[in-house]
Formats: C-alpha cells, structure tokens, sequence
C-alpha cells in the first residue's frame, strides 16, 4: 500500500516532467510535430538587413508563412530567401512584390507580401521579381545628409 | 618556508586524494552489471524523496521568479514600446539560465544536504558497515540509487520549473499589464530554439543534478562520524554544490551560447 502511493506519486511526477517538455517544445519554442503543409518561393533582396529565419511572411498583415532560410547568391551577390507558405494560401499571383518591414520601433523585421494583378499563380519553387530591401538607418541618414548640403 | 610549502602541498595532495576517492565512489556505484529487479524499486524509492518532495518548492519558487521576470520586463520594455517582447524576456531567461540554475541551487539545498545527512548518519549508526557485513554492497544499495534519482529528477524538475515560470509570466504581462496574448506568445516562438535553448537548459540540469547529488554523496559517505561531523559534511554539501552550480553554469554557457 505504502510503496504504491509512492509509485503512483512518481508517476506523477515523471508524466509532469514529460508535460513540461513537452509544453516547453510545443507552446514555447513552437515546435510542431504536425507539419503544416506548405510550399515553396524564393525571393532575391539586395540587402536583407537583418532579417533572420523563422521571420513571418504576411499579406496585408497576416501571418501566411515563414522565411526557412537565407543564402548569398554568389552569381548576383544578392540575398536569396527561402520563405514557405501554407499551401491553403494558394491564389499569390507571379507578379507579387514583397518588402522588408520592421515591427515596432525596435521589433523584429519581417516580410510583407503584396498580391499583384496577373492571372497566373506562384507555386512551389517560384520566384518573385519585385522585391524592396529592408531599411537601412545609416544609409537613410546618409541620403538625408546628403540632400541637405546639395541644398 | 620550507613549511608554508609543506603545507600547501598537503593540502593539494588531499584534495586531490579527495578527487581520486569520490571518483572511485561514483564509479564503483554507477558502472556494475545492472540489476533491474532490485534496483528499479530502490530507484522509485529515491526519486520519490528527491524528486516528488522537492516538486512544490521548485513549482512555488519558478511561478515567482517567471511573475518578476514579467513585471520587471515589462516596466523596462515599455519605455521602447517593445513590451510584446517581454515573452521573448521570460522564456529565454528562464529556460537557458535561470531555470536550470535556481533549480539546481533550490535542489542542492533541499535534496542535497538531507542525502549527506541521510548518509553521513548512516555511517555514524554504522549501518553501511553492518550491510558490508551481511555481504550488500552499500555503493550499490544506498549511493547508486540516490545518484540515478538526482540524474533523474533535475532535467524533470528544471524543466517544470521553465514552465511553471513561463505561465507564471504570462499571467503577470497578459491579464494584469495588458499585453497582447498573441504577439506575447508569438514572439516567443519565433525567438526560442528547441534545440539550441531548450535542449542546452536541459543538458545544464543534468550536469548539475549529477554534480550535486554526487557531491552530496561523497560528503555523506566521507562525513566524520559524529553529530559535529555530519553537520559540517551537510554544509559543505550546500556550499560545494553551490559553488560548482555557479562556476559550471559559466563554463556551459560559454560553450553553448558564447560563439552567438
């Protein structure tokens, strides 16, 4: 009798444990084992300023991807990023233009989508075009400097 | 001069010898051809009194810490007007530093020195030396089962304490300073990487519970055997594993995090 309450007492203890962990993987870190699925685009930015994976990918201010991942193209000497989509979100015409946008004064960047007018849709693997880099402070300083004693 | 030196040496030979024996004593304890059937009852036994005791400090102490993460957080963060950070704050904070350490101090404290006391007393009733007698070898009834509940129970407890803290957090920044569930939750997902935060806390708490219990170990079995004796082991107990917690969270985190 005695010995099973303290069996069943750490039992407890261990599923907590395993909860916790598995709290922490999932509510925390987001960390999903149910993948959404989802597929493909690519765009090319000349200057990424300090986007990072994991970064949200939106349309009109809704969440309709992530940025998986950011490599140097060593042919243009441009960033290109990966971003995934959710396959629901299946109407993002070829002509789309995307922008690098801040959240907050000092939130994290993020990518935000702007559908364009042609028929044809993006799917996996495509390429959009149109692309606008992030906001650079120094080189925004620069300009305005610049303009003031050309003045 | 000549006896300053002596001296020193002295003292390094015997810490050193120290070193040598605890080693020997985890080793003996620890690498034996395992018995299942006898040890896994023992092993209940002490996570019980290690792990499921210490589960309401350790619950307590991490919702705390998580709510004046959130208050501190918040009140620096909205002077930027970046407070949907502060869930980025908590979680990151708690579950790379703060919850494997407290934990493991929390348990060098509850669950360490009451192991040298068990043990120390132990050897003073001369318990250990009457097993010996009936042929039981004490390193492995008595020391290796405490040590694999200590393993055991760290990574468990400091990971609910990172949980227990980050709800503790959210309810303090979500529904008492009005921060946006969404962006709070959000943020920090988008920040918190399994495998380089969550799984670099838990190797922490591992290191640490494996320190601590065998530290309290070594000093219950080493303990002079009388009251004076076993007082003086249980501090130093507390002492030693607070000063290796410490000293090994530097050196973890400058391998884990410090080429970022």
């Amino acid at each position: 009798m005695r010995t099973r309450t303290i069996e069943i007492l750490v039992g407890l203890f261990v599923v907590c444990g395993l909860l916790a962990a598995l709290a922490l993987a999932v509510t925390v870190s987001g960390l999903s084992g149910t993948k959404q699925d989802t597929y493909k685009i690519y765009a090319h930015f000349d200057n990424i300023g300090g986007l990072t994976k994991k970064a949200e990918v939106t349309l009109a201010g809704v969440q309709i991807g992530t940025v998986t991942n950011i490599k140097l193209d060593p042919q243009m000497l441009t960033a290109v990023v990966e971003m995934h989509i959710f396959s629901e979100v299946n109407y993002l015409s070829i002509d789309s233009s995307v922008q690098i946008l801040t959240s907050g004064l000092l939130g994290g960047k993020y990518i935000g989508l702007s559908v364009g007018a042609e028929e044809e849709v993006l799917t996996d693997g495509g390429v959009i075009e149109d692309s606008q880099s992030a906001l650079v402070l120094e080189e925004l300083i620069g300009k305005f400097l610049f303009n003031k004693v050309s003045d | 001069m000549l006896d300053i030196l002596a001296v020193t040496g002295r003292h390094f030979i015997e810490k050193l010898a120290g070193f040598g024996r605890a080693t020997l004593v985890l080793m003996h304890a620890l690498f034996v051809w395992p018995q299942p059937r006898t040890s896994i009852p023992l092993i209940v036994k002490q996570l019980y009194s290690v792990g499921v005791k210490s589960l309401l400090i350790i619950a307590v102490s991490g919702l705390f810490i998580g709510m004046v993460l959130g208050l501190q957080g918040y009140t620096i963060l909205v002077d930027f007007a970046s407070e949907q950070a502060v869930g980025q704050m908590v979680a990151l904070s708690l579950v790379r530093e703060l919850a494997p350490v407290v934990t493991a101090l929390l348990f060098a404290g509850r669950a360490g020195s009451a192991l040298t006391a068990e043990i120390g007393l132990m050897k003073a009733t001369e318990q250990l030396a009457s097993l010996e007698m009936i042929g039981v070898d004490p390193l492995r009834r008595i020391v290796a089962p405490r040590l694999w509940a200590g393993f055991i129970s760290m990574p468990l407890l400091s990971m609910i304490f990172a949980i227990v803290g980050i709800y503790g957090g959210a309810v303090v920044s979500i529904d008492w300073l009005g921060v946006y569930s969404g962006s709070f939750w959000s943020v920090m997902q988008s920040s918190v990487d399994f495998y380089d935060d969550v799984l670099n806390g838990v190797i922490k708490s591992l290191v640490f519970g494996f320190v601590i219990t065998w530290i309290a170990v070594y000093q219950g079995l080493q303990s002079v055997p009388t009251s004076e004796g076993i007082s003086q082991a249980t501090t130093q107990t507390v002492v030693y594993s607070s000063l290796m917690i410490l000293a090994l969270d530097f050196v973890l985190t400058a391998l884990m995090f410090g080429n970022i």
